[in-house]
């Protein structure tokens, strides 16, 4: 037995134990907590799978952006104590059933796998060269299965669209309530004013980079929320009203030129979202730049919850 | 010379994990928040530094050099003043139970 599979069997273990800590937490503070190391656990797992790509998004979104969405929502519970019920025995029975089936139908797919297990991809790699790219995932996502990658980012703002209708009526258009710490001069700030210039160097170097090796919109997206976040929390800029119009332009943007070059394949390559030969890594690399903008502000508002203060005019 | 390198690599990382183990059982054995953010800072930071001063001979040219640099720079950066925040709220608040 080699050292690293002595560290593959110690992370799966170490991976089981967190997830079972998780689910057994009574509080749910420190239930998020163990979610949060579970998904940067899990990362690493990833990394050890060779799959970068799906490791970082792992780390930013399944540890980071659920995590800080789950602390929101932990925040309000505890905000809102006053109607504190139980969940009723049905309820949790039918829950645990349900749980139980997903979990016992994921294992019947791993425990008895196919003899020959169906791949694509070398007929993935050898067609790779014709888009321009370097990395296969960009490839498989931007190629190969377009219509699922644009499909996905429209899901993003019906999330967001989903999260903006718990506002009551009157609020509606309004700020979303993001807990800001506004005091001037403090480390919050101080951090908030040095992070920026060099996460959004970093962002912009995830979503380049990631036509070519793992990066790419949602990795480099995510990146853009947090240093937004971090902007806002610090109290050194304004959170802004939900009816913006530069900012619902730049949520749909990435979306709707996605679409629009998709369209435009129809015309141009006789495919919806084809794209004209010689064209493919220019037009991509363009949908990744909107991509990342709309994916950056969509995580954004996410995190910083329905509207509920409206604008003083 | 190469093998001077790797040895060099595996004494720092190793030490590098030693001061990570320290910050651990820190952060396990201490006993309030402020004692513990202290182990657990001091440590992370070294620990940190040695790992990546380990891992520099290893780097991919000059330019993950740099990288692995400005990784351990933001992580200072981030722990320190994370650290100081989470005390400012021990400190105005007292400790949560």
């Amino acid at each position: 037995m080699t050292i690293l599979s002595i560290f593959d069997i110690g992370l799966v273990v170490l991976i089981l134990a967190v997830g079972a800590a998780s689910i057994g937490m009574r509080e749910a503070f420190s239930a998020v907590i163990g979610f949060v190391v579970y998904g940067l656990l899990l990362s690493i797992a990833w990394v050890r799978l060779s799959a970068v790509d799906v490791a970082l998004t792992e780390a930013a979104i399944g540890g980071g952006m659920t995590g800080m969405l789950m602390l929101g929502a932990v925040a309000r519970l505890r905000f809102a104590k006053g109607n504190d019920s139980r969940t009723s025995l049905p309820v949790r029975l039918a829950a645990g059933i349900l749980c139980a089936l997903v979990a016992a139908g994921l294992a019947i797919a791993v425990l008895s796998p196919p003899e020959v297990i169906p791949t694509l991809a070398p007929m993935a790699m050898e067609n790779l060269p014709q888009s321009g790219l370097g990395n296969p995932v960009a490839g498989v996502l931007f190629v190969y299965r377009a219509l699922d990658t644009l499909l996905e980012k429209v899901v993003l703002i019906l999330a967001l669209l989903g999260v903006w209708s718990l506002a009551p009526d009157r609020m509606w258009g309004g700020i979303p309530g993001l807990r800001v710490y506004a005091q001037p001069n403090s480390k919050l700030t101080f951090l908030a004013q040095l992070l920026p210039p060099v996460g959004i160097v970093v962002a912009v170097y995830m979503c380049w980079v990631g036509a070519k090796e793992p990066g790419g919109a949602f990795q480099g997206g995510t990146v853009l929320a947090a240093m937004w976040l971090l902007v806002m929390i610090a109290g050194l800029t304004s959170v802004p009203s939900i009816s913006q119009r530069w900012l619902r332009l730049l949520l749909v943007a990435g979306p709707m030129i996605f679409l629009a070059i998709g369209i435009a394949g129809m015309v141009l390559a006789n495919a919806f979202l084809a794209y004209p030969a010689g064209y493919a890594k220019p037009l991509i690399v363009a949908v990744e730049v909107a991509l990342t903008l709309s994916i950056g502000v969509a995580l954004g508002l996410l995190a910083a919850g329905p509207p509920e203060r409206v604008q003083r005019p | 010379m190469r093998l001077v390198l790797d040895i060099f690599t595996v004494l720092a990382v190793s030490a590098g994990a030693f001061f990570f183990l320290a910050g651990t059982v820190g952060l396990i054995r201490f006993p309030d928040a402020l004692t513990r953010l202290h182990a657990l800072t001091k440590v992370d930071n070294l620990g940190l530094g040695l790992v990546v001063l380990g891992l520099l001979p290893q780097a991919n040219g000059l330019f993950g050099a740099l990288k692995l640099v400005t990784i351990w720079l933001l992580v200072q950066l981030s722990g320190a003043i994370v650290t100081q925040l989470i005390a400012g709220t021990v400190r105005q608040h007292g400790p949560r139970e």
